[in-house]
Formats: C-alpha cells, structure tokens, sequence
C-alpha cells in the first residue's frame, strides 16, 4: 500500500494520474476491424468491468449522499425555525408603540401626505421617501426578463438538430389556443374591463392601494388573455421583440433618470419643480404618477415577456428568432 | 469637492441606464458601449478617491430631499472609492480581455444580453459599495445574484445550466437569510438607515431580550452572506461555476461578486450593528474557524482537482477563507488584513481566470492536466502571466500575496490571543505549502514538453485585447505587493472613517 501510494504520487507528479481518473476516463477508441474476435472480447469485458465498477462507486457515493443530503436538508430547517421562533419571542410585542423604533414611521404617516402629495402613504414611501430602493427592484424585474430571454429564447444553438422543422412547420396551430371559441367570446367580454381595471389600478396608485407594480401585472395578464383568444400571429403584429425592448428600455431610463434628476436636485440643496398637485386628484404626488406608469410598463412587458418565452420561446416575431 | 460629491450617483444612474439602453444595441456596439462606460465610471471613482483622500473626511450624499434618517442615503470614503476604482478596473480588464472567448461561447443574438447583465451588475456593484442603507443593500443584493447567475447560464453548455441551478439554490438561501436578518434588525431598532440603526442598536445593547435577537439577527445575515459569497461549508457552487463559466464571467464572479458580498458584511458590521457590540457576541469565533478550516479544506480539494479552471476555483474557496480568518481575528489589523487581501486576491483571481482559457485554447480546448502539457511553451504570454499570477498566488516576496499573508501574521500578533496567534501562524504555513504545492506542480506542468521547437505566440488579433488589461492587473499586483504600506493606510483611514 505505502509503496503504491509513493508510487501513484510520483505519477501524479509527473501527469500520468488523476484521483478522479476511475470516474471521468472513458475507455479507449480502438479500431476494434483490426483485433481478432478473442481480443475484441478481451476488451469489452474489460470496458464493462470498468463501467460496473464507476457505477458500483457512483452508487455507493449516491446513496451516502442522499442519506446525508436529506438528514442535513431536515436538521437545517428544525434549526431555522427554531430561530426565527427564538428571535419571534423576544420581540416586543405586536402593537406596543416602543417610542424608540416609531421615529421613521411616525413621520412617514403623519407627514407623509404634506411632504409627497400622495393620499396612498406606501407610494409615498417606496416612490418619494425610498425611491432609490424602488429604482433597484424595477430593475430586479428587467433583470429577471434578461436572464429568461437567455435561457429560453430559442435559436439555432438551443434547439436540437431536426426539432426545428417540427416547430416552423406546425408552429402555427401548435402553440394557439386562439381556436376556441368560449375562450375567444369570454376573452373579448372581459378584456376591455381587465384592462380599464389595470389602467385604474395604475393611475390611482397615488390615492388608493395600487400603483404600478399590481396594476402592471393585471396589464400584463390582460396581455397573457389577449394573445391566448386572438393567437401569437395578430399579437406580433404590435408586440414584437423591438416594440417590447424599446417600451422597457424608455420607461427604465425614463424612471432612472428623472429619478437621478430628483437626486441630484435633492441632495445639492436646489429646488426640483415638480408641482405636488392637489391631494387625492389624480395629477398628485409629484413624479409617482409618471413613475408608476414607467413601472407598470416595466411590468406588464415583462409579464407578456415571461409568457411568451415560456409557451414559445421567442418574444413576438421580428425575424431574430428563427432566421 | 462640489462637483465630486455627486459622483457615486452619477456612477450609479449611468450603469442602470446604459443597462436598459444596452439591449437595443446590436453585439458590438454593446461591447464598445461597455468598455466606454467601464472606462467613465473608473475616471469618476477615481475622481472620489482622490477627493475623500485629499479632504481627509468621508461625504455623505442624501437620495433625494428627505434627509437622513428618512431618505435613502449614499455614502463615500477612502475605503469604498478604493474598492469601487479597483473593482471597476477588474472589470474592465475582464471585458476587454475575455471578449474573443465571449464570441466563441454565445450565440451572437445573446451578446447585447450579456452585457446588459454586466451594466447592471456594475450598478448593483457601485450601490452595494456605496449604500448606506441596508435595504438598499437588499435590493441591489437581489439584481447582484440575478445578474451573476444570468453570466453564468449565457453559456449554454450542459455544465453551466447544472452549475447555475445550484448557484441559484444556494445564492437565493442566502438572500433569504439575508432578508430575515435585515427584518429583525428593523423590527429591533424601527431604522434602515445604517448610522441610526447602530446609534438605536447601542442603546437597546442593554436589554437581555433585545440582545437575544440581535445575536439572532446578525448571525442569519452573516450566514446569509457566508453563503453568498462561498465560505467554507458553503464553497460547493464554487467549482461547477467558476470552472465552466465563460471567461468574463468566470473572472466577474470570483474577483468581484464574492468580494463585495464580504464588503457588505464588513461594512453593516461596522456601520450598522457597531463593532463594540458585535464584540459582545461569539459571531467572529465562527467565522475564524470557519475561515481557517476553508483554508486547508479548500486547499486539498485543488491538490484533488483534475481541471485546471476547477484547481483555481477551489484555490478561490481556500482564499474566501483566509478573508473571513481575517474577519475573524477581530481588531483593526485583521479588517485590515481581511480588506486588503480582498483586493490581491481579485486581482490575482481575476487574472487567473483570463489566462486558463489562452492555455486550454492551446490544448484541444481542454482544461485537464493532461492535455496542458506544455501549453506554456505553445503560448508564451499566457505562460507567463500563469506563472506570474500563481507565484503571487502561493505568496512569494515582491508579489502581492505575499503582502497579504505578512498582514494576516501581523494581525494575528496584534490580536492578543496566542490561541489565535498559533492558530493563525499554522493555517498559514499548511496553506502555503499546499497551495504551493498545486500551483508549482501546474507550472511544472505547463512548462515541460518534449519539444520546444513549438513555441508560439498569441496571434495578432487577440494580442492588444489580450496583453493591455493581463499588463494593466500584473501592474497593479505588483503596486499591491512593493506599494503596500500606500494601500494598507488608505485601507486603515477608510475603516477608521466606518465609525
């Protein structure tokens, strides 16, 4: 044994071995027209011995593995619930006021509405107060749409070879639900009033609970309705890829940079000549209005988006996704 | 000064809009268009280094015209425009050196993608060093582990889709964690805002139940973060996704991503929760032994290794444990020695990552050790820029990993403990010697072929992309290594600016 070990070190040493050698070395190509039929045996019996003993080894290491996987996975959870009940325990309790934690939300609630314009106090906060985390989490969701556009829209080098007349050909009633007629007379019965909805739940994020975040994902539902009753064909007539990028693209850099504006005005002392506008009317609260429709137009692209790239894998036809 | 102090906006705002404008643009364009707003956002955080160094004082700059304890808040002193000039120049280096492989591994209508993914990395990157809000450094937290997995899965190889579910997994356990912990600090202390929540935090350090779930709190965000950025336990995306990464990628995640989770943590433990009071907590024990055993462990899984690209990701784990034994050690001179071994080890790592390919690219596009016999010698720069970065790596004198091991010895003198000391001392020799021991059997590797007759050079196309930014990272190793008094009391003015 102490010979060997000296001796697989040198090899190793030298590159003629690897510790993992016995998993990751397939057996040799041979020509096997050339050995004689008791060769050729030779050396399948060889290869199969060793593909039984990986998979003896790969086994074993498995079945270990989900042993302890499933033991580690059940420990941590006990671990982390007995913590976060631990830590539930000791926190003051639920509708105390501790004058020492009210000092942000008491001004947030009681001067809120002076200070923003907006009757709808949360607005007030994640869009005027906080804007600048807001700015990061409607970038989250655009992140998230080009991390999906990565994985699933499909081109040459995603799709397996031969797959691909398959979907051109029958792509036509193969992803379209737009046959049915119930969902077809349903869908346009409902739209215009998901969409109103939407609209309302957008404009009125300032004055009521809404804004763009929920009222962008009832748009982009209505969207999902509307290419499933009327099929992808007369939807890519205005949604193509180009239209949706560049939607997103104006809102984000409409959002970042009136907000960076609001910044840069804010911080150096200036005045940003944003009228505030008369509470509770529509036209108030300064830029959240402006920016709860970039938002919602954020989110209701991304939705489609999401839904498009999922059922098809292309976002509306613009001849970059399959030549 | 004046003009100055809005510049980490500016920084920000620029990265987040050429991000959603990168999209539109076709492949090359996106690449020339990221290069140039690498090059103006390192202009504008140099401007900052220079100016918090020459006012001698950190600014801090109100979002928008609520102030402090209502608004968000940024913040600049010597320590974060350290870090945001060095990670900007890392990342500058990346793309411009990582390109010619970028055009080998994606499909060109995914180009543009690819770097929206790094515009808005670099805007998470800036707002993570920047913030001074700890829920701000949620959300950018969030747009940080999205960015890093979609530069993960770009290249669309079975290994990397593998690599990045378990990424994914893992990353977001983190931020999981990480948002509980945040929620509890809130629930304590009623502020987001780092500097009130530590002042909220020393008055209510007093109280028995308080402090209970405080301990709690700061000890789910610190392994939230442990996880993030790959301590040891939690090193096993480590391999899978630094190895098969595209080049760029690879280079972004090891150097960078990881680095400014650990500025994070650094960061709301100096400014958030108050080192008098984290003192009062066993946190920093875990974390030194948790360092100190990522250093050995991660250490003989590189010995295991069969693939050059794997050896240096699990040789990365090894280093995320000496920075956390830096963390652990406690005292200024251990953050020291943690935040500066930060900055080697981006630059080495970085430069690491850009090299294997130019020698697997040589090699039958291969990684094992087998097939790099000699690849050296069939590509000469690469060769050497190997050699001299894994020098740098085991620690030899004039390089910069030396520097930093010199630091963590000192550190662990000034700590007091000679527990610690011996501790401290032992780790370091074992490393040395293992991490010697994989790296020098690489170069041996490399370096030894039956005919010299073969060798090459890089062919021209690829030189200037390929030699400015590997010339550019040998140049700052090396300050890091001569120069490093220079940087070390910018690191100690930076920490002592955090109080």
């Amino acid at each position: 044994m102490k010979q060997n070990l000296e001796k697989r070190l040198w090899k190793w040493l030298e590159g003629e071995w690897e510790p993992l050698d016995y998993l990751s070395e397939p057996a040799e190509v041979r020509d096997s027209s050339r050995e004689s039929l008791k060769e050729q045996k030779k050396h399948l019996r060889e290869s199969i011995d060793r593909m039984e003993h990986t998979q003896a080894v790969v086994r074993a290491e498995q079945k270990g593995f989900y042993a302890f996987y499933t033991l580690t996975a059940v420990i941590c959870c006990l671990v982390l619930i007995g913590v976060l009940l631990y830590s539930v325990a000791n926190v003051s309790e639920y509708g105390v006021e501790n004058p020492l934690t009210m000092e942000v939300v008491g001004r947030y609630v009681s001067r809120g509405l002076y200070e923003t314009g907006a009757v709808n106090v949360v607005s007030g906060m994640i869009l005027d107060y906080r804007a600048f985390d807001t700015l990061g989490e409607s970038h989250v969701l655009f992140t998230a749409l080009v991390c999906v556009l990565i994985l699933l829209h499909r081109d040459r080098k995603n799709m397996l070879p031969g797959v691909e007349d398959y979907y051109t050909v029958s792509r036509e009633n193969y992803y379209e639900l737009s046959g049915d007629p119930i969902l077809r007379t349903v869908g346009m019965v409902l739209l215009p009033c998901i969409f109103l909805y939407g609209i309302y739940v957008l404009l009125n994020g300032q004055n009521s609970p809404g804004g763009g975040f929920s009222g962008g994902t009832v748009m982009g539902s209505a969207l999902i309705i509307l290419s499933a009753c009327v099929g992808f064909a007369r939807t890519d007539r205005f949604f193509t890829r180009r239209m949706i990028t560049l939607v997103i693209f104006v809102s984000l850099a409409f959002y970042s940079l009136a907000k960076g504006y609001v910044f840069f005005m804010g911080a150096n002392g200036l005045e940003n000549h944003i009228p505030k506008g008369v509470p509770g009317t529509i036209l108030s609260g300064g830029l959240i209005l402006p920016l709860n429709i970039a938002v919602g137009m954020v989110v209701a692209c991304t939705m489609y988006g999401f839904y498009s790239l999922f059922k098809r894998g292309s976002i509306g036809e613009d001849g970059t996704s399959l030549d | 000064m004046e003009v100055i102090r809005n510049f980490p906006l500016f920084t920000i705002i620029l990265s987040l809009f050429s991000g959603a404008l990168c999209i539109l643009l076709p492949g090359r364009t996106a690449r020339k268009s990221a290069l140039a707003v690498e090059g103006v956002l390192l202009l504008m955080a140099a401007a900052v280094l220079a100016g918090v160094l020459h006012a001698g004082e950190a600014f801090t700059y109100t979002m928008g015209e609520f102030p402090a304890p209502w608004g968000n808040e940024i913040r600049a002193g010597v320590l974060e425009a350290l870090l945001a000039v060095s990670f900007l120049g890392i990342l500058f280096c990346s793309v411009l050196a990582g390109h010619t492989f970028l055009e080998e591994d994606l499909d060109v209508s995914r180009i543009p993608l690819y770097y929206t993914l790094i515009h808005l990395l670099t805007a998470a990157m800036m707002s993570l060093i920047w913030t001074n809000d700890i829920f701000t450094g949620y959300v950018f937290l969030e747009i940080m582990t999205l960015t890093s997995c979609g530069i993960l899965i770009v290249r669309e190889i079975g290994r990397t889709t593998l690599a990045a579910v378990r990424y994914m997994i893992l990353n977001l356990v983190g931020s999981g964690l990480f948002l509980l912990g945040v929620v509890l600090l809130y629930d304590l202390t009623g502020h987001l805002l780092m500097v009130p929540m530590r002042e909220t935090i020393a008055v209510i350090a007093g109280n028995p139940a308080s402090m209970r779930v405080l301990n709690m709190a700061v000890g789910i965000l610190t392994i939230g973060l442990a996880i993030k950025s790959g301590l040891f336990p939690f090193h096993t995306w480590m391999p899978d996704t630094y190895g098969w990464a595209t080049p760029t990628s690879a280079s972004v995640l090891a150097a960078l991503v990881s680095k400014t989770y650990i500025f994070l943590l650094v960061k709301i433990y100096f400014r958030a929760v108050g080192i008098p009071v984290l003192e009062q907590m066993h946190i920093r024990n875990v974390l030194f032994a948790l360092g100190i055993l990522g250093m050995i462990v991660g250490s003989v899984l590189a010995i295991r290794a069969d693939n050059i690209n794997r050896m240096v990701a699990y040789s990365s784990a090894a280093q995320i444990g000496y920075i956390y034994m830096g963390i652990g050690l406690g005292g200024p001179a251990g953050y020291v020695a943690a935040l500066f071994h930060m900055l080697v080890h981006a630059v080495t790592k970085s430069q690491l990552f850009l090299t294997t390919p130019h020698l697997a690219r040589v090699s039958g596009k291969s990684l094992k050790f087998k097939k790099l016999q000699g690849s050296g010698i069939r590509n000469v720069e690469a060769g050497i820029f190997f050699t001299f970065s894994a020098l740098s790596m085991i620690g030899i004198p004039v390089f910069a990993g030396f520097a930093s091991k010199l630091q963590f010895g000192l550190a662990a003198v000034r700590s007091g403990s000679s527990i610690r000391l011996v501790a401290v001392i032992i780790a370091l020799a074992l490393s040395s010697v293992l991490n010697a021991s994989y790296f020098i059997r690489t170069i041996i590797r490399i370096y030894s072929a039956e005919d010299h007759a073969k060798r090459a050079h890089l062919v021209r196309k690829d030189r200037l992309p390929y030699m400015l930014p590997m010339l550019i990272l040998a140049a700052f190793n090396l300050f890091l290594g001569l120069l490093s008094w220079v940087v070390i009391g910018w690191i100690e003015q930076g920490l002592a600016m955090f109080v």
